[in-house]
């Protein structure tokens, strides 16, 4: 994997998070190995608000890029989630099903939503990285 | 900001998000500006008379200063509008949505023609003029009261029931100040000169140190009339629901329902006699917030109905939504199911107001 923003050769591996990749609609995914891990991008959530529900997707669903994996629910609205790449659910985040509002406090953190073991990992490069997706960001703000 | 009714309205203000803005207006007060709504005048020596004939209110039975809630029906007995009515000493003043704009000054002016062929002598003048600045919650009155210039008496608002309404003068505006709103807390709406309302809502937002009424948008707006059990028209009531159906009959008096005389009368009151088919319902969902257009199942999987506004209730922290149903599944405590993304979740037919209302009644 290409990593432009870290290289993993000038960091240590643990102690830097991995670099993010974006989809347009606000989801991001980091991958270690073949498995993704996704979330909701920090932008995402301070557009929807309080998050009061979070609807995880079931282990062992396959997923295609683009379709919804989950669903995250505040006051205002519900919105989909949608996979930003193909592969199995192998893990979802029990813990925040309770604590729905980890998606606002800690977006690529505690936030996180599932993990998807990646069926065709060049998927990941098409995403944008942090800088194209802060352009996205800034333009869809406009 | 969202596109609403032709206005770009706010849904929530900077300083707050619709959580926090929703629980500050059920904690404190919140400042909304509603000028988008509808306000109008029905004038002339028949204005009483015209208003019986498009409104199920029974206005010649309300004294003046006094509001209510009415219906404006269609003549198949489907709700055209909902507004707040009130009478002044020679005039009607109305307060309706301003999604329904069009069609409610359209309709209005249709049946103003037909009364004045028959003879009648009314006027409609829409208050072009006027802003709406709704103050909601528990420390409305208290912030208001530091504005009122008059009159003098300091505790004037204390008498002032819900519903009730009176002219006065906040920090020197002559304003029409109605106790009422769409929350379920008190409060107040203020009519005024668009020219004052930034000043005043400045005012307003200043009172009492500045922490206690602070701006809210359409967001918490929703939220709070939702728990109030309140229809928000075009999603819970429409042209082809009645107010029987809605569970709207309560604003049509005993004298009205012997009388008759409003459009749609017939097919209304033959409802309230014989009971509807489909009724209004509050439920209570669990998991998963159920939203407009969520599918209503009979335990067993039979659709009832759907539901016309749901959300996460921020003071219950309960799903609560309104949907309807067959009036055999509408009793209270029935167990239900709603559908949403695929998954049935239990519901349960509950009371609405969701969360108990707070009018204002002096000692």
């Amino acid at each position: 994997m290409t990593n432009l923003l870290c290289p993993p050769s000038t960091y240590p591996h643990h102690s830097v998070p991995l670099a993010r990749r974006y989809t347009k609609e606000h989801e991001w995914v980091s991958v270690d190995g073949a498995v993704g891990t996704v979330g909701i991008s920090d932008y995402a959530q301070q557009a929807l608000g309080d998050v009061v529900f979070v609807e995880l997707p079931e282990v062992g669903k396959e997923v295609e890029k683009g379709s919804q994996v989950a669903a995250v629910e505040s006051v205002k609205a519900a919105s989909d989630i949608y996979a930003p790449v193909t592969g199995k659910v192998v893990e979802a985040n029990e813990e925040l099903a309770k604590n729905p509002t980890w998606i606002n406090e800690s977006p690529y953190e505690k936030g996180w939503i599932c993990k998807i073991q990646l069926s065709n990992p060049a998927e990941f490069e098409t995403l944008l990285n942090e800088e194209s997706y802060k352009v996205h960001v800034e333009e869809s703000a406009h | 900001m969202v596109p609403f009714a032709g206005w770009e309205m706010p849904v929530q203000y900077a300083d707050m998000g619709v959580l926090q803005s929703h629980h500050h207006v059920r904690e404190s007060a919140g400042l909304f500006d509603v000028s988008h709504m509808l306000q109008t005048k029905i004038t002339g020596s028949d204005h009483l008379a015209f208003l019986s004939r498009v409104l199920v209110a029974d206005l010649s039975s309300v004294p003046s200063d006094r509001a209510q809630l009415s219906l404006i029906t269609n003549d198949r007995g489907g709700i055209i509008d909902d507004c707040v009515v009130q009478r002044r000493d020679d005039h009607v003043y109305l307060v309706s949505n301003a999604g329904t704009r069009d069609k409610d000054l359209a309709h209005l002016h249709t049946q103003l023609e037909i009364f004045r062929k028959e003879g009648g002598d009314v006027a409609l003048e829409v208050m072009e003029g006027e802003s709406l600045l709704a103050l909601q919650g528990p420390k409305s009155a208290q912030a208001l009261a530091t504005l009122i210039t008059a009159p003098s008496s300091p505790d004037f608002l204390a008498s002032i029931p819900f519903m009730a309404a009176a002219d006065v003068d906040v920090a020197g505006v002559p304003v029409r100040l109605t106790r009422c709103g769409y929350t379920g807390e008190d409060g107040f709406e203020i009519s005024l000169p668009h020219s004052e309302a930034p000043r005043i809502a400045e005012l307003l937002l200043s009172s009492l140190g500045g922490s206690v009424v602070k701006l809210a948008g359409l967001g918490p707006r929703d939220s709070l009339r939702l728990e109030a059990g309140l229809c928000l028209y075009g999603h819970d009531v429409d042209e082809d629901v009645s107010p029987v159906e809605a569970g709207l009959a309560w604003t049509i008096s005993k004298k009205r329902r012997a009388e008759g005389g409003f459009l749609g009368a017939e097919t209304i009151l033959d409802q309230i006699k014989s009971g509807p088919t489909r009724k209004r319902v509050g439920l209570i969902v669990d998991g998963a917030p159920a939203r407009e257009g969520a599918q209503i199942l009979s335990l067993s999987g039979e659709k009832l109905g759907k539901v016309t506004s749901g959300a996460p209730s921020p003071s219950l922290k309960k799903n609560v939504a309104m949907g309807y149903v067959p009036a055999g599944q509408s009793k209270l405590g029935t167990e239900l199911q709603v559908e949403v993304r695929g998954k049935k979740y239990n519901a349960k037919v509950v009371k609405m107001p969701f969360v108990p209302a707070r009018y204002y009644k002096p000692n």
